[in-house]
């Protein structure tokens, strides 16, 4: 409430509300007041007690003031030395490889308590952050293959091995047989339980390597974690690994294409790890080499269907059928009934009968195989679901089976050239998944690449169906010195919106808002010039994530970054303080965590500071609300629990006024469960 | 071993006429390193005096990358020469989309197979360069070279002994195919030139030596994924062209 307004509260409520405080602060009348209607027993929840919620100016979509020209274009080369651009990021470290990994990839990164395991196509990398300004290395673990992307679970370390130069010794000198028994592909088990030695517990082997790979840690299993191998390397000779075909699957039904493999590790004894299934979450995939319906198209494709069109479903998304497809199905359709003219019910007979017959009308897509693999597969054990990146797909599978993981639908998109990892938002409503068109060693984020190749597509999820809504790519052109394609990232734990942290190899960090999934905006990022002045060298941000409050970096030639979030216009400190009481004490960005925030004063700051933000409350409302919270938070005990709780159920019942319910009543939960702690 | 792919026969129809008109194999000299490794370029002049120790790591970089020129196998040059080749030619068939009435999901493809080829291309010509291998060159149309002076003494780089690539025929009858024809011919053809491709990643593995080279692992197995996952697309769009009945 705004003393200046005419809605200000009776002398005599506030001196009641004054007296039943035992404060006395001189926060101000209304503040006291706020705590007080709701603190007091005597007081319910007065509508019309605090100024009104109802906004005054229409809300705005966020906005914001991007640095112009932007001062990633022209940023000067160096290895150690380049010049970077940062906006809204404070760097807090960059610290350089390990002399045993100056000049070799590093590659993804896992957490583990205060230790940051970064992957390297040598081996290990385990670096201390405990003071994020001074990462410093706990030990440097020299085992050669490619990607060496690493997890972690409780005393264990997974680390895939792909490249042809793995060895089950660990040596440095490779492999020069084609076949070979001395080979490493599949996945490395470690057990880091003294972090300083970590000491080889197994080896899974499997018939394409593992390229990357997924921990699933199942909620209804406490026995076993689960390892989901994508290995997109050709396959191994028998001769080498035995059983590995890579004949069509109608040949030979145990060929290693077209599928996933599961590892099973029991906790107890690791050192059992072993397939226990190779899912063939591909069979009869068939979809549209289109993208994915946007809005527009979506109100086209209904105008078309109500004027009478037959529409195709396949997995979840329609297609309209051309007369020249439809007009000899009626025409057999009526012949069949023996009829001369095609009629109502011939219409309704063939739409009856376009799901079965749709694979067949379109053509089917070849084989009905699909794609040979996943490139990456990240789940989500708290929704029971996962998100396929496979080839030219975008694929939903329910995993609360760990090793039966089923499709629930595909996507497929003709600005996509290889799906490559996907990120669920934490209410898991929405999907975003990554293209590394060209694999992540060309140079694709040039004035000259088309905004929607090499980017991120963003899907809200409908129950099984995945519906797309826009692309995201890095908006600052990059030089052709520059390898750039979307990559790794993950979620930062900001409440009630969705932000990601991402990388793109030598384009930088980017970070984005897509909370608005049909307007993803950028509001933060890092970059440096290219590794190299005179040729595409090797650099770039393999991966970057979120973790305990800080972002970090795996740099794939300049070692550890390290940037903590500044506030900014479309970012407030209580955000980012929200974000920083979020702990874990593990993460594999592929088995990604359900964020639960715990109840502070920063959550519930954090949600007035979006209302504000985004003008679905009136400002007195904002300054009321505001001062209510620090009055609550100068109170303790039962006086705060009383305030807080009133304050909860006042901003509750007014929520249905705002132009944003569904965050005010956010902001009651976090006032009530603040009471309650 | 089980793989139908790595028994393809090599040869192909010998090299003809148009064939020699559209892309003569030749190769470009290189009798020394023709792009000096940067020692210090990449620092500019202005920029603070990098701290001792990242000097010191910075020359070990350098150090470490030039030593691993040193080591090339005869596997992976020979993959890379003869992928060069194997592209060039997908930018002569995708060249002809504009011009020949292309539909507009097959000008989409040709516009990213160009693009992922040609930067293919340069990181290909590039390895090669800096180990002072014979580089072929593409001109932007994915003509090869004629005049650079040096033929290519290693015959089975002769366009005509790769798999997948076109016949003079196919590429005389692509050339002269226009609207739906083209759309169709060009799928047809591109998917049997992508599956050579593959079948080029899979003798490379199959081959003792090969692919030690991370750089030439990551490029080969890109090659695969991207063709792979194109090929399964193209099949889809060749199905959804109006048949001949159709029309």
């Amino acid at each position: 409430m705004n003393p200046n307004s005419p809605t200000s509260p009776t002398t005599s409520r506030a001196n009641a509300a004054r007296a039943c405080l035992s404060t006395g602060r001189q926060l101000g009348l209304t503040l006291t007041l706020v705590v007080a209607l709701s603190s007091c027993g005597g007081y319910s929840a007065v509508p019309g007690g605090m100024s009104s919620i109802a906004p005054s100016m229409a809300m705005r979509p966020l906005t914001v003031d991007a640095p112009s020209p932007d001062p990633r274009v022209g940023l000067r080369a160096g290895l150690f030395d380049a010049e970077e651009a940062v906006w809204n990021l404070r760097v807090v470290s960059n610290t350089p490889p390990p002399e045993a990994f100056v000049g070799k990839t590093n590659s993804d990164l896992a957490f583990k308590g205060n230790y940051a395991i970064q992957g390297n196509y040598d081996g290990v990398q385990i670096w201390d952050i405990t003071n994020p300004s001074a990462p410093t290395t706990v030990i440097t673990h020299l085992c050669p293959a490619s990607q060496s992307d690493v997890s972690v679970f409780g005393d264990l370390l997974f680390v895939s091995g792909e490249g042809m130069t793995g060895r089950l010794d660990c040596g440095a000198q490779g492999v020069q047989e084609a076949v070979s028994h001395d080979r490493l592909r599949g996945i490395r088990i470690f057990d880091i339980s003294d972090i300083r030695s970590p000491r080889h517990i197994t080896n899974v082997q499997t018939c394409r390597g593992s390229h990357t790979h997924t921990v699933l840690e199942d909620p209804n299993d406490q026995d076993n974690v689960y390892i989901y191998v994508s290995g997109s390397a050709p396959v191994r000779p028998a001769e080498e690994l035995a059983g590995c075909s890579d004949a069509s699957p109608n040949q030979d039904p145990n060929s290693a294409l077209f599928r996933i493999e599961v590892i099973r590790v029991p906790i107890a004894r690791p050192q059992d790890a072993a397939i226990v299934s190779s899912p063939r979450i591909f069979n009869d995939l068939v979809a549209p080499p289109t993208h994915g319906l946007a809005p527009d198209d979506i109100i086209a494709m209904d105008e078309a269907e109500a004027a009478g069109a037959f529409v195709a479903e396949f997995e979840g998304r329609r297609r309209i059928l051309r007369d020249r497809t439809t007009r000899p199905l009626l025409n057999g359709i009526m012949t069949a009934r023996g009829g001369t003219r095609v009629s109502a019910a011939d219409s309704a007979t063939l739409r009856a009968s376009i799901p079965a017959m749709a694979e067949s009308l379109m053509g089917g897509g070849g084989d009905g195989l699909g794609p040979t693999q996943c490139h990456d597969i990240t789940v989500y054990p708290a929704i029971g679901r996962a998100g396929g990146a496979c080839g030219g797909y975008g694929l939903l599978l329910d995993i609360t089976n760990p090793i039966d993981p089923k499709r629930l639908s595909a996507v497929s998109d003709s600005n996509f050239a290889y799906w490559h990892s996907a990120t669920f938002n934490n209410d898991g409503t929405k999907v975003l998944f990554t293209d590394e068109w060209g694999g992540g060693g060309g140079p694709k984020c040039r004035a000259s690449d088309p905004p929607e190749w090499g980017a991120n597509a963003i899907f809200t999820l409908d129950g099984q169906d995945m519906d797309f809504r826009s692309y995201y790519k890095l908006p600052a052109a990059q030089t052709s010195l520059e390898n750039c394609v979307a990559h790794n990232g993950s979620l930062i734990p900001i409440p009630g919106r969705d932000i990601m942290v991402q990388s793109w190899y030598q384009g930088g960090v980017s970070i984005f808002d897509w909370t608005d999934a049909n307007n993803p905006v950028e509001i933060a990022f890092h970059d440096r010039g290219p590794s190299d002045a005179n040729r595409m060298g090797a650099g770039g941000t393999w991966s970057v994530y979120w973790y305990n409050g800080v972002l970090v970096s795996s740099e794939i030639s300049r070692g550890l970054d390290i940037f903590e979030l500044l506030p900014s216009d479309a970012l407030s400190q209580n955000e980012i303080d929200a974000a920083k009481s979020v702990h874990f004490d593990h993460l594999n960005s592929q088995g990604q965590p359900q964020i639960v925030w715990p109840h502070t004063f920063a959550l519930a700051r954090a949600y007035v500071d979006q209302l504000e933000r985004s003008r679905a409350v009136s400002s007195a409302w904002v300054t009321e609300v505001r001062a209510g919270l620090t009055a609550a938070e100068a109170t303790s005990g039962s006086a705060r629990q009383s305030a807080l709780t009133g304050m909860a159920s006042q901003i509750r019942g007014q929520a249905g006024q705002s132009g944003d319910a569904a965050k005010v009543r956010m902001l009651a939960d976090a006032l009530r469960g603040l009471a309650d702690s | 071993m089980s793989d139908p792919r790595r028994h393809l026969p090599l040869t192909y129809v010998a090299a003809a006429l148009l064939l020699s008109a559209l892309s003569t194999v030749a190769c470009a000299g290189a009798g020394g390193p023709t792009t000096p490794a940067p020692r210090s370029g990449a620092v500019a002049a202005n920029a603070p005096p990098p701290a001792p120790d990242l000097a010191r790591l910075e020359a070990l970089y350098r150090a470490r990358a030039d030593s691993a020129l040193q080591r090339v196998s005869d596997a992976d040059a020979h993959f890379m020469t003869g992928m060069i080749h194997h592209h060039a030619q997908a930018l002569v068939m995708s060249a002809w989309a504009p011009t020949h009435g292309a539909n507009a999901s097959v000008l989409t493809l040709t516009a990213r197979i160009t693009n992922a080829q040609k930067d293919e291309i340069a990181v290909m010509q590039r390895w090669l360069r800096e180990r002072d291998r014979p580089v072929p060159e593409v001109d932007a149309g994915g003509k090869m070279a004629r005049d650079s002076g040096m033929q290519m003494p290693d015959m089975d780089m002769s366009d005509t002994q790769m798999p997948g690539m076109l016949s003079p025929q196919q590429l005389l009858d692509l050339s002269r195919a226009r609207g739906v024809n083209y759309d169709r011919l060009f799928l047809t053809y591109m998917i049997q030139h992508h599956n050579g491709a593959v079948t080029m990643v899979h003798e490379l593995f199959a081959t003792d030596g090969a692919a030690q080279d991370d750089f030439v692992f990551k490029l080969a197995s890109d090659i695969q994924v991207d063709q792979t996952t194109e090929v399964a697309r193209m099949q889809q769009m060749l199905d959804g062209l109006p048949s001949n009945q159709d029309r």
